[in-house]
Protein backbone atom coordinates (compact mmCIF):
# COMPACT_ATOMS: atom_id res chain seq x y z
CA UNK A 1 0.00 0.00 0.00
CA UNK A 2 1.30 3.19 -0.74
CA UNK A 3 2.41 4.96 2.31
CA UNK A 4 0.84 8.65 3.09
CA UNK A 5 2.79 9.59 6.39
CA UNK A 6 4.49 12.53 6.50
CA UNK A 7 6.29 13.32 9.80
CA UNK A 8 4.10 16.48 11.34
CA UNK A 9 2.33 19.45 10.84
CA UNK A 10 5.47 21.54 10.14
CA UNK A 11 6.10 19.54 7.35
CA UNK A 12 3.01 18.92 5.95
CA UNK A 13 2.41 22.40 5.32
CA UNK A 14 5.91 23.62 4.86
CA UNK A 15 5.71 24.27 0.76
CA UNK A 16 2.31 25.76 1.19
CA UNK A 17 3.53 29.45 -0.48
CA UNK A 18 2.12 33.27 -0.09
CA UNK A 19 -0.69 33.48 -2.22
CA UNK A 20 -2.12 29.94 -1.76
CA UNK A 21 -5.90 29.34 -1.83
CA UNK A 22 -6.54 26.85 0.86
CA UNK A 23 -9.53 24.21 2.09
CA UNK A 24 -9.91 24.39 5.63
CA UNK A 25 -12.39 21.43 7.28
CA UNK A 26 -14.89 22.24 9.88
CA UNK A 27 -18.26 23.88 10.88
CA UNK A 28 -17.39 26.70 13.54
CA UNK A 29 -14.85 24.91 15.14
CA UNK A 30 -16.04 21.29 15.13
CA UNK A 31 -13.72 19.31 13.26
CA UNK A 32 -11.50 22.09 12.21
CA UNK A 33 -7.77 21.07 11.66
CA UNK A 34 -5.94 22.64 14.63
CA UNK A 35 -2.62 21.33 14.08
CA UNK A 36 -2.22 22.83 10.61
CA UNK A 37 -3.50 26.30 11.47
CA UNK A 38 -0.88 26.42 14.37
CA UNK A 39 2.05 24.89 12.08
CA UNK A 40 0.53 28.12 8.81
CA UNK A 41 0.66 30.71 12.22
CA UNK A 42 4.55 29.54 13.28
CA UNK A 43 5.29 29.61 9.02
CA UNK A 44 3.84 33.38 8.93
CA UNK A 45 2.38 32.12 5.02
CA UNK A 46 0.60 35.03 3.73
CA UNK A 47 -2.40 36.63 1.10
CA UNK A 48 -4.17 33.25 1.52
CA UNK A 49 -7.44 32.59 0.09
CA UNK A 50 -9.32 30.42 2.65
CA UNK A 51 -12.16 28.24 1.86
CA UNK A 52 -14.55 27.30 5.27
CA UNK A 53 -17.77 27.76 6.29
CA UNK A 54 -16.60 29.86 9.09
CA UNK A 55 -13.72 32.00 9.68
CA UNK A 56 -13.39 30.44 13.48
CA UNK A 57 -13.45 33.34 16.39
CA UNK A 58 -11.34 36.08 17.66
CA UNK A 59 -9.17 33.57 19.58
CA UNK A 60 -9.64 30.05 17.91
CA UNK A 61 -9.10 28.56 14.48
CA UNK A 62 -8.91 30.55 11.28
CA UNK A 63 -9.63 33.57 13.68
CA UNK A 64 -5.67 33.62 14.87
CA UNK A 65 -4.90 33.18 10.91
CA UNK A 66 -6.99 36.58 10.46
CA UNK A 67 -5.39 38.35 13.55
CA UNK A 68 -1.71 37.85 12.21
CA UNK A 69 -3.00 38.90 8.84
CA UNK A 70 -2.38 36.06 6.98
CA UNK A 71 -5.61 35.91 4.80
CA UNK A 72 -6.01 38.14 2.06
CA UNK A 73 -9.76 36.68 1.23
CA UNK A 74 -12.28 34.38 2.85
CA UNK A 75 -14.83 32.48 1.65
CA UNK A 76 -16.85 31.44 3.53
CA UNK A 77 -21.28 30.87 4.66
CA UNK A 78 -21.26 32.32 7.87
CA UNK A 79 -18.90 34.37 9.86
CA UNK A 80 -20.45 35.75 12.49
CA UNK A 81 -18.67 34.56 15.57
CA UNK A 82 -15.47 36.94 14.70
CA UNK A 83 -14.89 40.63 16.14
CA UNK A 84 -11.24 40.67 14.12
CA UNK A 85 -12.79 39.99 10.65
CA UNK A 86 -15.44 42.35 11.00
CA UNK A 87 -13.29 45.17 11.79
CA UNK A 88 -10.82 44.37 8.88
CA UNK A 89 -13.48 43.44 6.34
CA UNK A 90 -14.71 46.93 6.71
CA UNK A 91 -11.68 48.92 7.04
CA UNK A 92 -10.97 46.39 4.03
CA UNK A 93 -8.11 44.68 4.37
CA UNK A 94 -9.91 41.54 3.82
CA UNK A 95 -12.28 40.11 0.94
CA UNK A 96 -14.79 38.28 1.56
CA UNK A 97 -17.45 36.15 -0.89
CA UNK A 98 -20.62 35.17 0.76
CA UNK A 99 -22.02 31.04 -0.39
CA UNK A 100 -25.12 29.97 0.65
CA UNK A 101 -23.94 26.53 2.59
CA UNK A 102 -25.35 24.09 0.74
CA UNK A 103 -23.89 25.86 -2.79
CA UNK A 104 -20.26 25.94 -0.85
CA UNK A 105 -21.03 22.28 0.13
CA UNK A 106 -21.85 21.11 -3.24
CA UNK A 107 -18.95 23.71 -5.00
CA UNK A 108 -16.58 21.57 -3.38
CA UNK A 109 -17.63 18.31 -4.02
CA UNK A 110 -18.22 19.24 -7.74
CA UNK A 111 -14.45 20.04 -7.94
CA UNK A 112 -13.30 16.97 -6.41
CA UNK A 113 -15.13 15.05 -8.54
CA UNK A 114 -14.56 16.33 -11.90
CA UNK A 115 -18.08 18.29 -12.35
CA UNK A 116 -17.87 22.12 -13.74
CA UNK A 117 -20.94 23.47 -13.09
CA UNK A 118 -24.35 22.37 -11.29
CA UNK A 119 -28.23 24.14 -10.85
CA UNK A 120 -29.06 25.00 -7.49
CA UNK A 121 -32.17 26.43 -6.82
CA UNK A 122 -30.60 28.13 -3.62
CA UNK A 123 -30.12 31.89 -4.38
CA UNK A 124 -32.23 32.62 -7.27
CA UNK A 125 -33.72 36.01 -7.08
CA UNK A 126 -31.12 37.35 -4.52
CA UNK A 127 -28.20 39.03 -4.99
CA UNK A 128 -25.92 35.60 -4.53
CA UNK A 129 -27.91 35.52 -8.61
CA UNK A 130 -25.71 38.67 -9.87
CA UNK A 131 -23.79 37.52 -12.53
CA UNK A 132 -24.78 34.08 -13.07
CA UNK A 133 -26.69 32.01 -15.69
CA UNK A 134 -29.87 31.00 -14.48
CA UNK A 135 -32.28 28.45 -16.27
CA UNK A 136 -35.81 27.05 -15.82
CA UNK A 137 -36.05 23.32 -15.03
CA UNK A 138 -39.83 21.62 -14.58
CA UNK A 139 -41.12 25.27 -14.36
CA UNK A 140 -38.63 26.09 -11.29
CA UNK A 141 -36.02 28.93 -11.55
CA UNK A 142 -32.01 27.40 -11.01
CA UNK A 143 -28.67 29.20 -10.74
CA UNK A 144 -25.69 27.94 -12.41
CA UNK A 145 -22.80 27.80 -9.70
CA UNK A 146 -19.00 26.06 -10.46
CA UNK A 147 -16.50 23.95 -9.25
CA UNK A 148 -14.33 24.54 -6.43
CA UNK A 149 -11.24 23.58 -6.10
CA UNK A 150 -7.73 24.42 -4.08
CA UNK A 151 -4.08 23.93 -4.14
CA UNK A 152 -4.32 22.72 -0.52
CA UNK A 153 -7.41 21.00 1.20
CA UNK A 154 -6.42 20.21 4.70
CA UNK A 155 -9.00 18.54 6.52
CA UNK A 156 -9.05 16.81 10.65
CA UNK A 157 -10.37 13.04 10.81
CA UNK A 158 -11.15 10.85 13.74
CA UNK A 159 -9.53 8.02 12.55
CA UNK A 160 -6.73 7.39 9.71
CA UNK A 161 -4.27 4.56 8.30
CA UNK A 162 -0.93 4.84 6.87
CA UNK A 163 -2.66 4.46 3.21
CA UNK A 164 -4.78 7.63 3.55
CA UNK A 165 -7.96 6.45 4.76
CA UNK A 166 -9.75 8.52 6.88
CA UNK A 167 -12.54 7.90 9.35
CA UNK A 168 -14.81 11.19 10.66
CA UNK A 169 -16.88 11.15 14.04
CA UNK A 170 -19.91 13.12 14.79
CA UNK A 171 -20.07 16.13 13.15
CA UNK A 172 -16.93 17.05 12.86
CA UNK A 173 -17.25 15.35 9.73
CA UNK A 174 -19.04 18.19 7.91
CA UNK A 175 -16.97 19.63 5.31
CA UNK A 176 -13.96 17.26 5.80
CA UNK A 177 -15.01 14.89 3.50
CA UNK A 178 -15.54 16.83 0.09
CA UNK A 179 -12.88 19.02 0.83
CA UNK A 180 -10.73 16.29 0.80
CA UNK A 181 -11.52 15.37 -2.53
CA UNK A 182 -11.40 19.16 -3.97
CA UNK A 183 -7.18 19.43 -2.84
CA UNK A 184 -4.21 19.61 -5.59
CA UNK A 185 -2.77 18.54 -2.34
CA UNK A 186 -4.91 17.12 0.55
CA UNK A 187 -3.55 17.30 3.50
CA UNK A 188 -5.05 15.08 6.72
CA UNK A 189 -4.43 15.33 10.26
CA UNK A 190 -5.81 12.33 12.77
CA UNK A 191 -6.60 11.86 16.25
CA UNK A 192 -5.02 8.39 15.76
CA UNK A 193 -2.91 7.32 13.23
CA UNK A 194 -3.17 3.23 12.58
CA UNK A 195 -0.99 1.00 10.00
CA UNK A 196 -3.04 -0.30 6.44
CA UNK A 197 -5.33 -2.78 7.34
CA UNK A 198 -6.03 -1.40 11.18
CA UNK A 199 -9.30 0.02 10.07
CA UNK A 200 -12.43 -1.45 8.80
CA UNK A 201 -12.88 -1.21 4.99
CA UNK A 202 -16.48 -0.84 5.41
CA UNK A 203 -15.92 1.94 7.80
CA UNK A 204 -13.92 4.41 5.60
CA UNK A 205 -15.29 7.69 4.98
CA UNK A 206 -12.83 9.37 2.62
CA UNK A 207 -10.58 6.54 0.40
CA UNK A 208 -7.05 6.98 0.71
CA UNK A 209 -7.18 8.20 -2.98
CA UNK A 210 -8.07 11.66 -1.95
CA UNK A 211 -5.47 12.03 0.20
CA UNK A 212 -1.46 12.41 -0.11
CA UNK A 213 0.21 13.79 3.33
CA UNK A 214 -1.52 12.52 6.82
CA UNK A 215 -0.35 12.24 10.21
CA UNK A 216 -1.30 12.06 13.88
CA UNK A 217 -1.93 15.87 15.16
CA UNK A 218 -1.84 15.69 19.18
CA UNK A 219 -3.14 18.60 22.28
CA UNK A 220 -6.12 18.56 20.11
CA UNK A 221 -8.49 21.17 22.17
CA UNK A 222 -11.39 20.57 20.40
CA UNK A 223 -12.93 24.33 22.02
CA UNK A 224 -16.71 24.51 21.90
CA UNK A 225 -18.35 27.41 20.84
CA UNK A 226 -21.67 26.75 22.28
CA UNK A 227 -21.52 24.23 25.36
CA UNK A 228 -25.25 23.54 26.13
CA UNK A 229 -26.45 21.27 29.22
CA UNK A 230 -29.69 19.94 30.44
CA UNK A 231 -29.79 19.20 34.28
CA UNK B 1 -50.21 38.40 22.16
CA UNK B 2 -47.89 35.30 22.48
CA UNK B 3 -44.17 35.56 24.05
CA UNK B 4 -41.23 33.72 21.93
CA UNK B 5 -42.44 30.19 23.45
CA UNK B 6 -46.10 30.71 22.64
CA UNK B 7 -45.05 30.93 19.43
CA UNK B 8 -43.06 28.27 19.12
CA UNK B 9 -45.19 26.10 21.20
CA UNK B 10 -48.16 26.88 18.31
CA UNK B 11 -45.81 25.79 15.42
CA UNK B 12 -45.33 22.65 16.83
CA UNK B 13 -49.18 22.13 16.48
CA UNK B 14 -48.48 22.39 12.59
CA UNK B 15 -45.95 19.12 13.42
CA UNK B 16 -47.47 15.72 11.68
CA UNK B 17 -46.56 12.30 12.56
CA UNK B 18 -43.62 11.05 9.97
CA UNK B 19 -42.25 14.59 9.34
CA UNK B 20 -38.47 15.56 9.13
CA UNK B 21 -37.92 19.16 10.01
CA UNK B 22 -35.34 21.53 10.04
CA UNK B 23 -35.07 23.98 12.79
CA UNK B 24 -33.90 27.56 12.26
CA UNK B 25 -31.62 29.43 15.14
CA UNK B 26 -33.66 31.10 17.96
CA UNK B 27 -37.62 30.66 18.40
CA UNK B 28 -37.63 27.76 15.60
CA UNK B 29 -35.06 25.58 17.84
CA UNK B 30 -37.94 26.17 20.83
CA UNK B 31 -40.16 24.04 19.14
CA UNK B 32 -38.24 21.30 19.62
CA UNK B 33 -39.39 21.67 23.36
CA UNK B 34 -42.87 21.70 22.48
CA UNK B 35 -43.37 18.09 20.01
CA UNK B 36 -47.02 17.20 20.47
CA UNK B 37 -46.93 13.23 22.85
CA UNK B 38 -47.35 10.86 20.37
CA UNK B 39 -45.78 12.31 17.42
CA UNK B 40 -42.83 10.96 16.32
CA UNK B 41 -40.38 13.72 14.07
CA UNK B 42 -37.02 13.72 13.16
CA UNK B 43 -35.00 17.14 13.57
CA UNK B 44 -32.79 17.65 10.99
CA UNK B 45 -28.90 19.85 11.95
CA UNK B 46 -27.76 21.09 8.64
CA UNK B 47 -23.98 20.50 9.46
CA UNK B 48 -24.91 16.43 9.39
CA UNK B 49 -27.33 15.22 11.70
CA UNK B 50 -30.43 13.32 11.67
CA UNK B 51 -32.39 12.80 14.84
CA UNK B 52 -30.94 15.97 16.85
CA UNK B 53 -31.52 14.83 21.03
CA UNK B 54 -31.92 16.93 23.37
CA UNK B 55 -28.97 19.00 25.44
CA UNK B 56 -26.39 16.95 26.60
CA UNK B 57 -25.67 16.07 30.42
CA UNK B 58 -22.53 17.63 31.96
CA UNK B 59 -21.07 14.38 32.07
CA UNK B 60 -22.43 13.56 27.75
CA UNK B 61 -20.92 16.79 26.11
CA UNK B 62 -19.14 15.90 23.59
CA UNK B 63 -17.30 18.38 21.32
CA UNK B 64 -17.38 16.81 18.35
CA UNK B 65 -20.93 16.43 18.19
CA UNK B 66 -23.25 19.93 17.75
CA UNK B 67 -26.04 21.80 16.32
CA UNK B 68 -26.44 24.06 13.62
CA UNK B 69 -26.32 26.87 15.71
CA UNK B 70 -22.75 25.43 17.33
CA UNK B 71 -24.63 24.14 20.35
CA UNK B 72 -23.49 20.11 22.10
CA UNK B 73 -26.64 18.05 21.55
CA UNK B 74 -26.90 14.40 22.34
CA UNK B 75 -28.40 11.61 19.63
CA UNK B 76 -31.05 9.31 19.79
CA UNK B 77 -31.65 5.96 18.88
CA UNK B 78 -31.80 5.46 15.13
CA UNK B 79 -29.62 8.66 14.74
CA UNK B 80 -27.37 8.87 11.95
CA UNK B 81 -24.42 11.59 10.27
CA UNK B 82 -23.31 12.69 7.34
CA UNK B 83 -21.32 15.42 5.33
CA UNK B 84 -22.75 18.55 4.69
CA UNK B 85 -23.06 17.75 1.12
CA UNK B 86 -25.55 14.92 1.46
CA UNK B 87 -27.30 17.33 3.98
CA UNK B 88 -28.17 19.57 1.36
CA UNK B 89 -28.70 16.91 -0.78
CA UNK B 90 -31.76 16.00 1.43
CA UNK B 91 -32.62 19.40 1.52
CA UNK B 92 -32.66 20.37 -1.84
CA UNK B 93 -33.71 16.69 -2.87
CA UNK B 94 -37.02 17.92 -0.95
CA UNK B 95 -36.45 14.90 1.11
CA UNK B 96 -36.57 17.18 4.48
CA UNK B 97 -40.48 18.11 4.95
CA UNK B 98 -40.93 21.46 6.51
CA UNK B 99 -38.72 24.40 7.55
CA UNK B 100 -39.14 26.54 10.56
CA UNK B 101 -37.51 29.80 10.29
CA UNK B 102 -36.80 33.41 11.50
CA UNK B 103 -37.65 36.27 9.65
CA UNK B 104 -37.23 40.16 9.67
CA UNK B 105 -39.32 40.37 6.83
CA UNK B 106 -42.00 38.86 4.32
CA UNK B 107 -44.09 40.11 1.10
CA UNK B 108 -47.58 39.11 0.48
CA UNK B 109 -46.47 36.73 -1.74
CA UNK B 110 -44.68 35.03 0.24
CA UNK B 111 -40.93 36.40 -0.39
CA UNK B 112 -38.76 36.37 2.68
CA UNK B 113 -35.67 38.40 4.12
CA UNK B 114 -33.32 36.81 6.90
CA UNK B 115 -30.37 37.33 5.94
CA UNK B 116 -28.72 40.77 5.84
CA UNK B 117 -29.36 44.49 6.91
CA UNK B 118 -27.59 46.98 4.32
CA UNK B 119 -25.27 49.11 6.30
CA UNK B 120 -24.45 46.67 9.00
CA UNK B 121 -22.26 43.67 9.44
CA UNK B 122 -23.21 40.81 7.53
CA UNK B 123 -22.61 37.46 8.72
CA UNK B 124 -23.86 35.88 6.26
CA UNK B 125 -26.26 33.08 4.62
CA UNK B 126 -25.06 29.71 5.80
CA UNK B 127 -27.89 27.64 4.93
CA UNK B 128 -30.78 29.87 4.68
CA UNK B 129 -31.14 30.05 1.15
CA UNK B 130 -30.70 26.55 0.72
CA UNK B 131 -33.79 25.84 2.84
CA UNK B 132 -36.45 28.23 2.23
CA UNK B 133 -35.56 27.81 -2.34
CA UNK B 134 -35.89 23.89 -1.20
CA UNK B 135 -38.35 22.91 1.50
CA UNK B 136 -41.84 22.03 0.42
CA UNK B 137 -43.00 23.68 3.42
CA UNK B 138 -42.17 26.31 5.16
CA UNK B 139 -42.92 27.99 8.21
CA UNK B 140 -41.64 31.51 9.67
CA UNK B 141 -41.50 32.29 13.44
CA UNK B 142 -41.23 35.96 13.39
CA UNK B 143 -42.73 39.23 15.29
CA UNK B 144 -45.60 41.44 13.14
CA UNK B 145 -43.77 44.73 13.88
CA UNK B 146 -40.72 45.81 14.47
CA UNK B 147 -39.53 47.78 17.68
CA UNK B 148 -40.28 50.84 16.56
CA UNK B 149 -44.02 49.63 15.52
CA UNK B 150 -43.45 49.37 11.85
CA UNK B 151 -44.69 46.31 10.05
CA UNK B 152 -42.58 43.18 9.09
CA UNK B 153 -45.59 41.17 7.18
CA UNK B 154 -45.15 43.96 3.76
CA UNK B 155 -46.75 43.75 0.30
CA UNK B 156 -42.55 44.05 -1.00
CA UNK B 157 -39.60 43.08 1.43
CA UNK B 158 -37.59 45.93 1.76
CA UNK B 159 -34.26 44.51 2.93
CA UNK B 160 -32.60 41.96 0.92
CA UNK B 161 -33.86 39.06 -0.72
CA UNK B 162 -33.49 35.21 0.88
CA UNK B 163 -36.14 33.30 -1.20
CA UNK B 164 -38.97 34.25 -3.47
CA UNK B 165 -42.34 33.03 -3.03
CA UNK B 166 -41.35 30.48 -0.37
CA UNK B 167 -43.27 31.15 2.48
CA UNK B 168 -46.61 29.28 3.28
CA UNK B 169 -47.30 30.20 6.90
CA UNK B 170 -46.58 32.72 9.42
CA UNK B 171 -46.57 32.59 13.13
CA UNK B 172 -45.92 36.15 14.95
CA UNK B 173 -46.85 37.30 18.55
CA UNK B 174 -50.30 38.34 17.31
CA UNK B 175 -51.24 35.99 14.96
CA UNK B 176 -51.71 33.05 12.34
CA UNK B 177 -51.55 33.88 8.87
CA UNK B 178 -51.29 31.66 5.47
CA UNK B 179 -49.45 33.33 2.48
CA UNK B 180 -51.93 32.03 -0.17
CA UNK B 181 -50.11 31.11 -3.35
CA UNK B 182 -52.69 33.52 -5.05
CA UNK B 183 -50.73 36.75 -2.95
CA UNK B 184 -51.89 38.02 0.64
CA UNK B 185 -51.49 37.04 4.05
CA UNK B 186 -55.22 35.06 5.54
CA UNK B 187 -55.62 35.77 9.00
CA UNK B 188 -56.14 32.07 10.36
CA UNK B 189 -56.06 32.78 13.99
CA UNK B 190 -55.82 35.55 15.92
CA UNK B 191 -53.92 35.46 19.65
CA UNK B 192 -55.80 35.87 23.18
CA UNK B 193 -56.95 39.17 23.90
CA UNK B 194 -55.88 40.41 20.10
CA UNK B 195 -58.32 41.82 17.95
CA UNK B 196 -58.80 41.82 14.25
CA UNK B 197 -58.21 45.34 14.32
CA UNK B 198 -55.04 45.22 15.99
CA UNK B 199 -53.70 42.77 13.28
CA UNK B 200 -54.71 44.83 10.66
CA UNK B 201 -53.05 47.98 11.99
CA UNK B 202 -50.01 45.67 12.37
CA UNK B 203 -50.12 44.68 8.41
CA UNK B 204 -48.89 46.42 5.48
CA UNK B 205 -49.57 43.52 3.07
CA UNK B 206 -52.79 42.50 1.81
CA UNK B 207 -54.39 41.05 4.66
CA UNK B 208 -57.72 38.36 4.01
CA UNK B 209 -60.11 38.18 6.58
CA UNK B 210 -63.30 36.05 6.06
CA UNK B 211 -65.78 35.53 8.51
CA UNK B 212 -64.92 34.86 12.01
CA UNK B 213 -61.41 34.58 12.94
CA UNK B 214 -60.61 32.33 15.89
CA UNK B 215 -58.49 32.61 18.83
CA UNK B 216 -55.48 30.66 18.90
CA UNK B 217 -55.36 27.27 21.21
CA UNK B 218 -52.20 26.89 22.76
Amino acid sequence: MINKVIENADNAVADIPDGATLMLGGFGLCGIPENCIAALLKKGVRNLTCISNNAGVDDFGIGLLLKQRQVKKMISSYVGENEEFERQLLSGELEVELIPQGTLAERIRAGGAGIPAFFTPAGYGTEVAQGKESREFHGKMYLMETWLKADFAIVKAWKGDTAGNLIYKGTARNFNPMMATAGKITIAEVEELVPAGQLDPNAIHTPGVFVHRIFQGQHYEKRIEQRTVRR
Amino acid sequence: MLDKHGIAKRISKELKEGMYVNLGIGIPTLVANYIPEGINVVLQSENGLLGIGPFPLENEVDPDLINAGKQTVTMLPGSSLFSSAESFAMIRGGHIHLTILGAMEVSENGDIANWKIPGKMVKGMGGAMDLVASAENIIVAMQHVSKSGASKLLKQCTLPITGLRCVKKIVTELAVLDVLPEGGFKLVERALGVSVEDIKQATEGKLIIEGEVPEMQV
